[in-house]
């Protein structure tokens, strides 16, 4: 267990070089992308536009920049400095994760709170119209865009444009720590957009595992004892349906901590992905590097900790 | 009153290509402390008249009776009927891996079927799952409580799965091809194993096989099926001895045996068990059937007692004298 644990590391490591390769070659080579134009001002002289390069080393070959850009990474876990704000890059992801962590683990309990049930009552009535009825709204949960179902619940329900203004809309966001009703309240709406379409994800894919399982030759073992079928629905059926369900939830919370986009942009939560999402816009190319490595970092570490985890769940794969 | 009395049971499964019957109207039934083989092919019907019992055929139409000790199991509400299960009539089942629920301990799957029935507390559901399985002959039963199933060979599997069976004491074991997933020693420890429990407990036992060589070794009747019917029923004895059915002769000649000389061949039976889905007139054994007649492809055959035997049913249209001819020879 132990040399499998090292192993994986290992690969983590190998993973993150990767990616942060990657990207700093894809925005290296952008054409777009002349940092120094940016800083520059309205009338750039060569003159000045020669300084900035060298003051952010950007006259030196792509491979020095990467060398130079990993030494801090690795050495003194520095991502550098933001082009846009002068600012350490690495002190305002942390400033954003707050935010990020808040989105992710509400929503997850959210769309752990709807799946769940759904799935669950839906795989017993199958083909009855609750079923009918959750897989429907199953369906246009997944298909609908997430920004756009972000739009919709703003002009719906939010306090300064909706038609029926019931919750806090935009631009509301209150760290947990000031004010926890507050900060509830911001966030139920981003909440609920993003659980959407991984609830119904989520139920879907009970549903059908569960199914799966019912025909499995040991619930008819413990329909032949005599277990009444309540129990061997949720005794017998659901753990081995969920468990495919756990390597999902920890790859999608390693995906959403690295920043969710889209929700962040529409509800103007000020979390990683509103970060990543400005820096972009900006081509502010260290902000870029940080917030993709952050998210990598979010990614394979889910994964090694849900392929822990699952030798955890299931017995048979711990002798393995 | 025999134990269990199963009297024209029909099963039949609605499908989109339409109705498949796959048991047309059975009967047959179990003495207390008697082993009832049924034998036949895949699809025969065995396993679903088993499960149909148990009440466990799930989407299938059943009607006819069955009875254990009288109560038509079929007639009960669900709940009466989960009640019966596993307490009066418990079941085995082919392959003990995947019958067994791989993220349960074996102890608790044993102890789990003592606590469905009776009200007794964790821990003595658990000393009773540890007695249990030293009792179907499973070493150091106090540390394999706690084994997972994927732990165990198949053989101790299939001993879990019986220790569960015995657990309230049923007066009806049915155990279904309880050793075709096994190799061949420890078929036989597991056949010994019912043999001996039936013995002391005086289970009726109801063991569905397709292998004639188990159905030797431990049964004292036998009921032959044949695309959802029992074409011959006789005590085992009788029927090794004197085959009336020209399904059985051709099982009987297919069964390799140690003691035939060797220049001897295997006969298979020609052709395929036939659909379900649309059987064949008259007797459903005729497109197969080396000795058929013309009137046999619309007349279907009763079963009916062998003259001079009741105990030994046929269901065949051939007359007797013919029969007696043509068995002469091959299988004797």
């Amino acid at each position: 267990m132990a040399g499998y644990v090292a192993r994986r590391l290992l690969w983590v490591v190998a993973l993150l070089l990767a990616v942060s390769a990657i990207t700093f070659l894809i925005f290296y080579t952008l054409p777009s992308a002349d940092p120094a134009a940016i800083r520059a001002g309205r009338q750039p002289t060569p003159e000045l536009l020669a300084q900035i390069r060298q003051n952010l080393g950007l006259d030196e070959p792509v491979y020095v920049q990467y060398w130079r850009y990993m030494k801090g990474v690795v050495l003194h876990f520095d991502l550098g400095f933001s082009y846009a704000s002068d600012a350490p890059v690495r002190d305002q992801i942390l400033d954003r994760l707050p935010a990020t962590i808040s989105l992710t683990a509400g929503a997850v309990v959210v769309w752990l709170a709807l799946a769940l049930p759904v799935g669950l009552i839906s795989a017993l009535r199958r083909r009855r119209w609750q079923d009918r009825l959750a897989m429907g709204a199953a369906l246009v949960a997944i298909s609908a865009p997430v920004y756009w179902l972000g739009l919709v619940a703003l002009y719906l329900f939010s306090k300064d444009l909706g038609r029926f203004p019931i919750f806090e809309g935009a631009n509301t966001y209150r760290p947990l720590t000031d004010d926890p009703a507050a900060w509830a309240a911001s966030l139920l709406m981003p909440w609920f957009v993003l659980a959407a379409s991984f609830a119904a994800f989520y139920a879907r894919l009970l549903r059908a595992n569960l199914l799966e399982v019912m025909s499995e030759d040991y619930i008819r073992t413990a329909r032949a004892k005599g277990v009444p079928e309540r129990r061997v629905v949720l005794g017998h059926g659901l753990r081995p349906a969920i468990t495919p369900l756990v390597t999902i939830l920890g790859l999608d919370i390693g995906i959403l901590l690295g920043g969710a986009i889209l929700v962040e942009s529409v509800f103007n939560v000020p979390g990683i992905g509103r970060l990543a999402y400005d820096a972009i816009r900006q081509a502010d190319l260290p902000m870029i590097q940080g917030t993709v490595l952050f998210g990598a970092f979010f990614i394979v570490v889910a994964n090694l900790l849900v392929d822990l985890a699952y030798a955890w769940v299931d017995p048979r794969v711990r002798t393995a | 009153m025999a134990l269990l009395e199963v009297e024209g049971l029909r099963v039949s499964f609605p499908t989109e290509d339409g109705v498949l019957e796959a048991v047309g109207g059975v009967s047959f039934s179990v003495e207390a402390g008697r082993v009832l083989g049924i034998v036949g092919e895949s699809g025969s019907g065995k396993s679903v008249t088993a499960l149909s019992v148990m009440g466990l055929a799930r989407g299938a139409q059943v009607s006819g009776q069955a009875r254990l000790d009288g109560r038509d199991l079929l007639t009960l509400a669900p709940d009466e009927m989960r009640r019966v299960r596993g307490r009066d009539v418990a079941m085995v089942f082919q392959d003990p891996l995947s019958s067994l629920h791989p993220l349960h301990r074996v102890g608790r799957q044993v102890a789990e079927a003592v606590r469905v029935h009776q009200d007794v507390t964790r821990a003595a559901a658990r000393a009773r799952a540890v007695e249990l399985l030293g009792e179907v002959g499973i070493p150091e039963p106090a540390r394999r409580v706690d084994a997972w199933p994927h732990e165990l060979s198949g053989g101790m599997r299939q001993r879990v799965m019986i220790a569960m069976a015995l657990a309230n004491e049923p007066r009806l074991l049915i155990a279904d091809e309880p050793t075709t997933a096994l190799d061949v020693t420890v078929q036989a420890q597991i056949l010994e194993l019912l043999e001996r429990l039936r013995a002391e407990r005086g289970m009726g036992v109801v063991l569905i096989t397709h292998d004639l060589g188990v159905v030797a070794q431990v049964a004292d009747d036998v009921a032959v099926m044949y695309a959802g019917q029992i074409v011959e029923r006789a005590p085992a004895a009788t029927l090794f001895a004197a085959p009336e059915h020209p399904y059985t002769w051709g099982l009987l000649r297919s069964v390799p045996r140690l003691d035939a000389p060797r220049e001897r061949e295997l006969v298979p039976i020609q052709g395929r068990p036939p659909s379900l889905l649309h059987p064949p007139g008259g007797c459903r054994f005729h497109p197969r059937c080396p000795h058929v007649r013309e009137r046999h492809r619309h007349v279907e055959p009763p079963l009916e007692p062998v003259a001079g035997d009741p105990r030994h049913s046929v269901a065949c249209l051939l007359d007797a004298p013919t029969r007696r001819e043509l068995r002469q020879g091959p299988v004797a």
